[in-house]
């Protein structure tokens, strides 16, 4: 039997746009979609896909790409399987909008993996660069009642466990899960390798499922709101930066030391 | 579950200490139980917590629950959790604040999951809204780029806090407090991971949480060579050497030098950033910093505007020579 790996996936608005296209509307308290920016796969999403691609690569395993949302640049999220996964489950619906919300998306996500008959491993990345929340990895590890290793920067899948290098603050640590197991995954993991032009051949031809809400049997029928956003604004900095200056750089050098040494911070 | 009453804490010990970062969620919970006119409470977890039970009380505890097993002696996240869980249940607090360690980001979304609420992740600030009942949380969000408040719908409302943004209360050590036993009982087989191996590679010298002077580098140093010069700097102040997310991700230094979002919460009195062009995630790691200097080519660069002192140069003439005059000034 071939290994069953899913990565969960989220499209988000490029994070590295020009900050100047960052907006927020205040009405709907909500970013501003920049026009002329396409969006992205969150880039530690795109390392759980290079995790899972790793294990294909020197096992026999299929893997699966399961997003939520309310809606999807079809060629943005094709990128997974571009890559080399096989195959993408895209829950959409204007019911999945809310990225405020982990546990909702927990739970739709659950109900996904539920209804695909359930994985061995779950990669994701540890998250997302639009909410930063680092929830629903570890909410959908909860509602499945399944192992969870956070953090990891290498994931080794073997017959009945998930072997993983998981970062700790001075280092990393080597932990070892049974399966079925949940691992999210940083950028530490490293760069996530380039779609191949035979890989985008493959994928422009490969149809993702999509589901709606209604395709997804949700524990309890429905999900509720967990949260409520009250406000959403831009902070503002009041530093007054103060510009050492010099005959040339050297000089600038030498009078920034000079300054603090004035301010006593050394 | 039921209404709920009171603000509990779940805390974390090591030996007979109280962690800082739960000295720190003390002090945001003693504010918010003062203004819902409510108790503080905090949930220690070890085998034995007699001392840091007594330094919590101190600290603005009213009320320690000792959540006590043999299998608590060392962290271990199942068993971590379900004694949380249990104690959660149990006391059935209206609010829950857990710190945002490296322990409480995998704790916090994993306890309100399994409690069915919604957890505010990551928050500045939180405070008390006495009429509703609420508890209003400052998160950031995209990457820093905006804030966000929030609140939980259902009780209890559980908030993680960034670790150093809060200032610890003064020991007091009149304060009276009850310290309640809580034992548990903990089913080994609950563990559904172990630790094979704990590698550090962390720099040799004073850590980078713990130093007064951060000398950091971007991607602009062009290489992992340059870091050599900012060792030296921090030297001569008696400093650590950090890293942008870009320095990091291009190996020239290991993950553990990493200050930002997803890397370390620094704050130092001086922070010192060569080549880094100040992009919000890099921010969310030092923005708590008390001056931060900036030496960067790109007059533009963001780091200017969060910046108290700035040099607009190339940053190897502007280093060395600030690097020569400390030298001599240490010297004096």
């Amino acid at each position: 039997m071939p290994a069953k790996i899913a990565v969960l996936a989220k499209q988000v608005i490029d994070p590295e746009m020009p900050i100047a296209a960052f907006q927020i509307d205040a009405n709907s308290k909500r970013v501003v979609t920049p026009p002329n920016i396409p969006p992205v796969v969150n880039g530690f999403d795109e390392n759980a896909v290079e995790a899972a691609l790793q294990i294909k690569d020197s096992q026999d395993a299929s893997v699966t790409v399961i997003s939520a949302g309310s809606s999807f640049a079809l060629d943005v999220m094709k990128k997974p399987l571009s890559m080399g996964a096989d195959e993408l489950v895209l829950l959409q619906d204007d019911a999945f909008e809310n990225t405020v919300d982990s546990f909702q998306t927990a739970q739709l996500l659950t109900a996904a993996i539920r209804k695909l008959g359930g994985f061995d491993l779950i990669i994701c990345g540890r998250q997302a660069s639009d909410w930063d929340n680092a929830q629903v990895p570890l909410g959908v590890a909860e509602l499945l009642g399944v192992s969870c290793v956070a953090l990891g920067k290498k994931v080794d899948l073997q017959d009945d466990k998930v072997v993983v290098e998981r970062l700790i603050p001075d280092g990393y640590e080597v932990v070892e899960a049974s399966l079925p197991a949940l691992v999210t995954v940083s950028n530490e993991l490293g760069q996530p390798r380039y779609p191949t032009l035979r890989g985008i051949m493959a994928a422009t031809r490969k149809r993702p499922t999509i589901w709606s809400v209604s395709d997804l049997e949700l524990d309890g029928g429905q999900v509720e709101p967990r949260l409520t956003l009250h406000d959403l604004f831009v902070p503002v900095s009041n530093t007054e930066c103060e510009i050492i200056e010099g005959d040339d750089e050297a000089e600038a050098g030498r009078n920034l030391a000079l300054r603090l040494r004035e301010e006593k911070f050394f | 579950m039921a209404e709920g009453n009171g603000v509990l804490v779940i805390g974390e010990s090591q030996g007979d200490e109280l962690a800082l970062a739960t000295q720190e969620i003390l002090a945001a919970g003693r504010k918010v139980a003062d203004d819902l006119g409510q108790e503080l409470a905090i949930g220690l977890f070890g085998s034995s917590v007699e001392a840091p039970a007594q330094a919590a009380i101190s600290q603005g505890a009213d009320r320690v629950y000792s959540v006590t097993s043999p299998l608590l002696a060392d962290f271990q996240v199942e068993l971590y959790l379900a004694a949380a869980e249990t104690l959660c249940k149990e006391v059935s607090p209206a609010i829950v604040l857990i710190a945002r360690t490296n322990q409480g980001r995998e704790v916090a979304p994993r306890l309100a999951f399994r409690l069915g609420v919604g957890l505010a992740q990551d928050c500045l600030e939180v405070s008390a809204d006495p009429g509703a009942g609420k508890l209003l949380a400052n998160r950031p969000v995209y990457g820093g780029n905006a804030v966000a408040v929030i609140s939980c719908n259902q009780t209890p409302q559980v908030a993680a806090i960034r670790p150093k943004v809060y200032v610890p209360l003064e020991a007091d050590a009149s304060r009276q407090g009850d310290v309640v036993s809580f034992p548990v009982d903990l089913d080994a087989s609950m563990v559904r991971s172990r630790v094979l191996e704990v590698v550090k590679e962390e720099a040799e010298g004073i850590k980078l949480e713990d130093a007064s002077i951060v000398v950091s580098g971007g991607r602009g140093l062009g290489g992992p060579e340059p870091f050599s010069q900012l060792e030296e700097l921090a030297k001569l102040l008696g400093g650590a050497v950090g890293a942008s997310r870009a320095a990091v991700d291009s190996g020239w230094v290991p993950a553990s030098y990493q200050v930002g979002l997803t890397g370390k919460t620094i704050t130092p009195d001086l922070y010192i950033t060569i080549a880094i062009s100040g992009a919000s995630q890099h921010m969310a790691g030092c923005s708590g910093s008390k001056a931060i200097v900036a030496i960067n080519k790109d007059a533009e660069a963001n780091i200017f505007k969060e910046a108290r002192y700035g040099v607009v140069g190339d940053w190897e003439k502007v280093l060395a020579a600030m690097t020569e005059t400390v030298r001599e000034l240490v010297q004096e």
